[in-house]
């Protein structure tokens, strides 16, 4: 079993280095077009927060839009996912209407948890999705258990869970990894190396890197620029052809950088400032913009149809009811039949090909 | 009707499951070939193999998230912790993850999780606690705890069938010494509390372990007293009905818990009856229950902190006496 350790290159990072040969110029826009619908509507939010209207605190992924954008690329309708709350674009890619979205940081009915949970603790059951908890990387686990079942099926389908830096230094982490491996199960797992847990730097999580740790638990780990969304795409799609071809997990790390403090109540001081320098020059979203550009796409009416659609949706979210005080104690078990998770939408060609 | 000890009547509740439903599978520590710590599993892993009773790595947290993933995605998995002392490495899965999902996302999460409970047999503070408290004050998971081997069945048929997380404590001192008449096949008990004896001077409310301790206690009739012994069954969600009905009869209430005093389930029903039953009662409610400290090795050490037969029928003719 090969392990693919290859950080990227200073030559790399900045430049428009990877072009997947499976994406067609449809996919590559809408690549571009998830991440600015995951940046506009976080910084839409942002601002609602800002007025007061969006309760509690609001977390974001400013500058980390092609690791969750490039990875739920590459899943098919019948794969699941369990994101992160710096992976908005996981949820656009799916098919989560900006609107609830919206109504889901402002708290409303019409939010995906119907005013249950906030932030991006959200998954839409009928899109596949499973909703995040705070204790991190939980997920990671729920992610190995779907996968023992598609496996013990024997369904070619595969799970994909989202966790960041921190997240190697708990149990859990080593449980789904030592699981998955002993089961060679068909997950993928996107360790987000943003460079910060909170305020807590890379030095003081690990002493080895933890794309490393993959070969102990025997299978595959590869290192990515997290700020390529075609190269998150492309690592992605190899990862999932590998597990569902009976091949194993794979740990991809997304090397990238948490442009924001932790939450909006985070002036994130202790951020060096010429790091935060050094990675604006690595935008995602820019690089992707600068990509199509040269191919001839017109950016600025992609950016102009996102800004229109995040202006309505905002509209729609806000018109949105409150959920009723009377219903706070209800449902807190099933009553009825255990509905599983439904197919989520893919836009990849490939998948469109397929069906 | 065969006849099975509570053991039997658990792995034949889960052979009958597993038997009658393709999705139900096993998951746990030496479950497999080896049949079980206790031997629940015995001769599954022919019958069903190794996908369906399935030997896990030595992970409770993974255990439990695990069989989560699986239960969203259509499969319903019966988790053993190897012992219920255990649950507290996979507690943020189980409480965290599991109890909220359906609350939180709308998705619903059938698991089981059995957790071999409760002391007796010098197995120290680590394999001897009755955690059952733990989860009832976690929204979103039910409890439940036979005392027979009937409704070790039954329960546990009802906890597959359920569509939310179920914590089954099933007590390791009634494996073997209990037996009763239990149906073949499937049949389901429902999450309600029995009169396991009934009475109109006194009720003994208890549960698992707990309810042979107290039918043995008033077995003798307590000086000619009609004594009623409630049986739980159900902790989460908890027959209030049966309680207060049992009150309203009786009028006098002794509690009686294996677990720890403090918050116990016992200590939910006392504030049930102070809330709602206040004007039902003759004397003051009484409680048995395991004082606050871990539950210790030594066999006299233990014997001075369980409850038992002795402290029950003492409180009962204390009260009796009010």
């Amino acid at each position: 079993m090969s392990t693919e350790v290859a950080p990227p290159g200073e030559e790399e990072v900045g430049a428009v280095a990877v072009v997947s040969e499976h994406l067609t110029p449809d996919d590559r826009i809408w690549l571009l077009r998830s991440m600015l619908l995951m940046r506009g509507l976080e910084e839409r939010a942002m601002s609602l927060y800002r007025q007061g209207r969006v309760p509690g605190s609001f977390y974001d992924g400013f500058g980390q839009e092609a690791v969750s954008a490039g990875a739920a690329f590459a899943m098919a309708p019948e794969d699941r996912l369990c994101v992160l709350h710096r992976d908005l674009a996981a949820h656009v890619i799916r098919g989560v209407a900006p609107a609830r979205i919206l109504a889901q940081y402002l708290g409303r009915a019409a939010g995906v948890t119907r005013g249950r949970d906030g932030n991006v603790h959200f998954g839409d059951p009928e899109l596949g999705c499973v909703g995040m908890v705070s204790m991190l990387p939980d997920m990671m686990l729920v992610a190995t258990g779907m996968a023992m079942a598609f496996k013990l099926r024997g369904e070619r389908r595969c799970a994909i869970t989202w966790f960041g830096d921190g997240s190697t230094s708990r149990g859990d982490f080593h449980e789904a990894m030592n699981w998955a491996g002993v089961q060679r199960l068909p997950v993928i797992f996107v360790l987000e190396n943003n460079q910060y847990a909170y305020s807590t730097p890379l030095d003081k999580q690990f002493a080895v890197d933890p794309v490393e740790r993959a070969a102990a638990y025997g299978f595959a780990g590869v290192t990515v620029d997290g700020n390529d969304v075609e190269a998150m795409f492309e690592v992605t799609r190899e990862a999932r052809a590998r597990a569902v071809g009976g091949g194993g997990p794979t740990l991809i790390e997304a090397v990238t950088m948490r442009m924001h403090g932790h939450a909006a109540h985070d002036d994130m001081k202790y951020v060096p400032k010429a790091q935060v320098e050094e990675w604006r020059a690595k935008d995602p979203v820019d690089r992707q913009a600068a990509r199509l550009a040269a191919l001839g796409v017109d950016v600025a009416e992609v950016r102009a149809a996102v800004a229109a659609e995040i202006d309505l949706a905002t509209e729609e979210a806000l018109a949105s009811p409150m959920p009723d005080p009377e219903t706070a104690a209800l449902d807190v078990f099933c009553s009825g039949e255990a509905e599983v998770l439904g197919d989520g939408v893919a836009r990849w060609s490939g998948w469109v090909e397929r069906s | 009707m065969p006849t099975m000890t509570y053991l039997q009547a658990i792995s034949s509740a889960l052979r009958d499951e597993m038997r009658a439903d393709q999705r139900v599978l096993l998951m746990g520590e030496d479950i497999g070939e080896f049949g079980g710590a206790f031997k629940v599993t015995d001769g599954f892993f022919d019958e069903f193999g190794p996908e369906r009773v399935m030997d896990t790595p030595l992970a409770e947290s993974a255990i439990i998230g695990c069989a989560v993933g699986a239960a969203v995605v259509g499969l319903r998995p019966v988790c053993e912790m190897q012992f219920a002392d255990f649950i507290s490495c996979g507690f943020d899965q189980l409480v965290n993850v599991a109890g909220k999902m359906y609350y939180r996302q709308g998705l619903a999460v059938p698991l089981v999780v059995r957790m071999p409970s409760g002391g007796g047999f010098s197995g120290g503070p680590f394999h001897s606690q009755n955690p059952e408290a733990w989860f009832m004050h976690a929204p979103g998971l039910k409890v439940v705890a036979p005392s027979t081997a009937v409704d070790a069945k039954g329960l546990l048929c009802h906890a597959i069938h359920d569509p939310n997380p179920v914590c089954f404590m099933e007590h390791k001192h009634l494996y073997r010494r209990v037996r009763g008449e239990v149906p073949d096949g499937v049949f389901e008990t429902p999450f309600c509390a029995r009169v396991a004896q009934p009475g109109s001077d006194l009720v003994v409310v208890c549960y698992g372990a707990m309810v042979e301790v107290a039918l043995e206690a008033v077995a003798d009739g307590l000086d000619g007293a009609s004594v009623e012994v409630l049986d739980l069954r159900s902790l989460v969600p908890l027959d209030e009905e049966a309680v207060l009905d049992s009150v309203a009869r009786c009028s006098k209430v002794v509690i009686v818990d294996e677990a720890n005093a403090t918050c116990a389930a016992g200590a939910q029903v006392a504030a049930l009856i102070a809330e709602k039953g206040f004007e039902l009662l003759d004397g003051p409610v009484v409680r048995v229950a395991t004082p606050d400290v871990p539950i210790p090795f030594s066999p006299p050490l233990e014997a001075a902190v369980l409850p038992n037969v002795e402290r029950v029928r003492e409180a009962c003719r204390e009260l009796l006496a009010y």
